[in-house]
């Protein structure tokens, strides 16, 4: 595969890992949050922590869409498709996400409600096109990657006239979350949780371009380097951060030039426009209430809104009382930190969503960093 | 953040779809977000949608510079 | 194991059916699998004609089998796969491979088969006839014999079309003891093959996925490589079909089995780059996707270069490979040394694997 392979490419890796290691600093440590569920896939799934000196530590942000959407959003789509009879289409990554009552929309598939994954927003058009009887909504989440396409979704259902088709919106903003971070009172007067710099999300990027990064880099005094998706892009990126700490500075720089601009891509940030506004507020699991970080339908499109709809109240859940995934999605805790990880939470079982999604740190450090450390027998 | 991944156009088709290909598989998407499409192009695939063009002269240069990277001479102390 | 004589007393009588099953527009309807003339038909003129062997023209409700030489081995799989015909197969062709891959996993020389059909209502008798064409011919090729079978039909909406159970029968010949409980440190991990050809030729066909790659099922019979392989290796410790689930999944049932840990090597594990490319796309990971045409092997040490030879000289095992050892780990986890030389848990499925967007 074409520009995957070569960013894969195992022995440069290895000497990228030894130029990091010559040059950080033994005396100090280098904390830095990835903000992209596929950065951590990518660190778990290629073992780049094994590679990297100690001094280097990644903490996990909350950069998975599934991780960050509350317990009541999915109670509410549930409700549409086992109360309203919808047709409710849904990515897979959504499926399995505990809501109330130990239900799932798995669960609630298996107890009959008509609930189908799809792979994109134009299958769920195309399933509301062959079911006229039926109403088909779409379950859309996700950050800004995630939104244009949604957006397109919605300007076609109505370029069309289609009648039975709406959406159920939840996506979110990437800057808010990392303001929110930022300002945290462990992070920025307590400073109890140390965090350095940022890995910057890659397809998230593309879309918003490097700009609105610029204005953490600055206020926060924290650098961000925009990584690409591979694992090579990661490396290299944790070297420009590296070498930004040591020299003090603390700028926007991008990795990920071969799909990112400044400014974007315009054309995709003008749909999304058209179609949806922010909202005051928006519900984060583990956040709590993020001001202006997330989106809605706007009023001109408010007809295709399944909220709007069926006539949706949100009802707020708290997590599991022992479910660290609050801590966890804010950098505070590790995986292991929580007491039922591994125990009652566990990737068949899920307490939260960070041991749902594969992405999730706890499903990423279960499924492929746990017990690394078990020694193995040389064999000869 | 997502599962996104570099693929070629090989083919416009009508209604703003086109299809490409990544390693031999082929499949239909829409590239109604990225202006001005062509064939041999190469683009970001994320849940059905093109969602950027990827530049191949900036590609290059961020191999050659991974490449460069892994051989600095003050990294060899 | 002499096949029943042919009286010839039994099976020229006409049956005076009205007129011949149609197989260009007819249904499975509930009188089929009633115990009436209907089913009767539907024996008579699609699976005994098809089947064709001495047991089934006995037209019993069992098969007499006689006393084989060796120790017996049975096996029983339900197949369910949708959709029914794939680029490489249909539910036919795998039931037929899969449980005689599973008797032949024992080192077991598979002999006979039983098939029972539950069909829906309303199945179109032209496809039905497909399959049952598609299990003959799967059944010739491996020289076993469907020998006894069962029909049922349910009622439209309670069934996927056709769900198969099919049921092998086969013996092993004393000095042969393989089995997921045998892997021991220091062993070798090898694979017959390229990983993940069978679930993404499937996945391509499911409604929500519209890509047209050039991905077969590699649905075959293992039983003559098989055979080969054990000749090189007498002494092999576990042999497994990594169907459902994956080579990961059946590297975990046998680590758990055995009380052993696995240590495995992404760069040497043969996956095609269609695959490679299908599974990036989905969110999928081609160690769980499912195999119907391969086989993993675990053998001594010094058996393995010998086993590996053994396979790449079959058609079935051209592209085999050591992929890693057994090793100590009370734990028993799969460990894998990734292509960045960094190291990964292989840990099993939770679940179903779900295509991921994120």
């Amino acid at each position: 595969m074409k520009y995957v392979d070569e960013f894969r490419d195992g022995t440069v890796a290895r000497q990228l890992a030894q130029t990091i290691a010559a040059e950080v600093d033994p005396e100090r440590r280098y904390h830095l949050m990835e903000f992209c569920g596929g950065h951590t896939h990518a660190i778990s799934r290629y073992g780049l922590r094994d590679l990297l000196p100690e001094e280097i530590h990644f903490i996990h942000g909350p950069g998975c869409p599934v991780c960050v959407l509350p317990i009541g959003r999915i109670d509410s789509a549930i409700e549409l498709a086992r109360d309203h009879g919808v047709i409710l289409c849904s990515y897979g990554d959504t499926l399995r996400v505990p809501a109330s009552g130990r239900m799932s929309l798995l669960r609630a598939k298996a107890e009959g409600a008509d609930i189908r994954m799809v792979y994109s927003s134009a299958d769920a058009l195309k399933i509301a096109r062959e079911n006229p009887g039926r109403e088909v909504v779409f379950f859309a989440i996700g950050f800004e990657t995630t939104t244009p396409p949604t957006a397109v979704a919605l300007r076609q259902a109505r370029a069309e006239g289609l009648k039975n088709f709406s959406v159920f919106a939840n996506h979110v903003l990437t800057p808010s979350a990392i303001q929110n971070i930022l300002e945290s009172p462990e992070v920025r007067s307590l400073g109890t949780i140390p965090l350095d710099g940022f890995i910057g999300p890659s397809h998230v990027s593309t879309i918003i371009g490097s700009r609105p990064y610029e204005f953490f880099a600055e206020e926060f005094q924290k650098p961000v380097v925009i990584a690409g998706f591979e694992p090579l892009d990661v490396l290299q990126s944790v070297l420009m951060l590296v070498r930004q700490l040591n020299e003090g500075r603390a700028e926007v720089e991008n990795q990920f030039c071969r799909a990112v601009t400044r400014e974007g891509n315009q054309k995709a940030q003008a749909l999304v426009a058209e179609v949806f506004e922010l909202r005051d507020r928006f519900e984060w699991r583990g956040l709590g209430e993020v001001p202006y970080s997330a989106l809605r339908i706007r009023e001109a499109f408010r007809d295709l809104d399944a909220e709007h709809r069926f006539g949706l109240e949100y009802r707020s859940v708290p997590d599991h009382k022992a479910c660290e995934c609050g801590t966890i999605l804010r950098g505070l805790k590790q995986p292991q930190d929580c007491k039922v990880f591994g125990t009652v939470c566990t990737p068949d079982n899920p307490l939260g969503s960070c041991m749902v999604s594969a992405e999730g740190a706890c499903a990423a450090h279960y499924t492929y960093g746990q017990f690394k450390n078990v020694p193995i027998a040389e064999v000869s | 953040m997502c599962l996104a991944i570099p693929v070629k156009v090989i083919e416009l088709r009508a209604a703003d779809q086109a299809l490409v290909d990544v390693g031999g598989v082929r499949k239909e998407i829409d590239v109604s977000l990225v202006e001005g499409v062509q064939t041999g192009d190469y683009v970001i695939l994320h849940v059905g949608f093109a969602i950027n063009r990827l530049d191949e002269a900036e590609a290059q240069k961020t191999l050659a510079m991974l490449r460069e990277m892994g051989v600095q001479p003050e990294a060899a102390a | 194991m002499s096949a029943p004589a042919d009286t010839g007393s039994g099976t020229a009588v006409k049956r005076g059916y009205i007129r011949p099953l149609d197989f260009k527009n007819g249904k499975v309807e509930m009188a089929h699998g009633g115990g009436g003339r209907a089913m009767a038909q539907l024996i008579d003129e699609l699976f005994q004609p098809a089947f064709d062997n001495p047991w089934l023209r006995q037209a019993n409700d069992q098969a007499l089998l006689g006393r084989p030489e060796g120790r017996i081995v049975m096996a029983t799989d339900s197949h369910v796969v949708s959709p029914l015909f794939f680029p490489g197969g249909d539910i036919g062709s795998l039931s037929v491979h899969g449980t005689i891959n599973d008797v032949a996993t024992s080192g077991a020389r598979p002999l006979w088969l039983a098939a029972g059909f539950i069909l829906e209502e309303g199945f179109p008798l032209g496809e039905l006839k497909r399959i049952v064409d598609s299990m003959a011919a799967a059944a010739r090729a491996a020289g076993v014999a469907i020998v006894t079978g069962d029909t049922k039909v349910v009622e439209r909406g309670h069934g996927d079309g056709v769900f198969i159970t099919t049921t092998g029968v086969g013996v092993v010949p004393e000095g042969i003891t393989i089995s997921g409980d045998r892997a021991r440190p220091g062993d070798r991990i090898l694979v017959s093959g390229f990983l993940g050809d069978h679930g993404v030729a499937i996945m391509s066909l499911r409604e929500n996925l519209s890509f047209s790659t050039n991905i077969v099922s590699d649905s075959a019979a293992l039983h003559e490589l098989i055979a080969d392989m054990i000749r090189a290796a007498p002494d092999l410790h576990c042999l497994r079909d990594p169907t459902r689930g994956g080579l990961a999944s059946t590297l975990n049932e046998i680590a758990r089995q055995s009380g052993v840990g696995m240590a495995i090597r992404e760069t040497d594990i043969p996956v095609r780059e269609e695959v490679e490319a299908a599974c990036e796309l989905l969110g999928l990971d081609p160690l769980y996707v499912a195999n119907e045409g391969k086989v993993v092997a675990i053998c001594p040490p010094e058996c393995a270069e010998a086993l590996l030879a053994a396979m790449q000289a079959h058609p079935l095992g051209r592209d085999a490979a050591i992929i890693g050892e057994v090793i100590e780990d009370p734990h028993g986890f799969v460990q894998m040394e990734t292509t960045f030389g960094g190291r990964r848990n292989v840990d099993w499925l939770s679940g179903e694997q779900l295509p991921r967007i994120c």
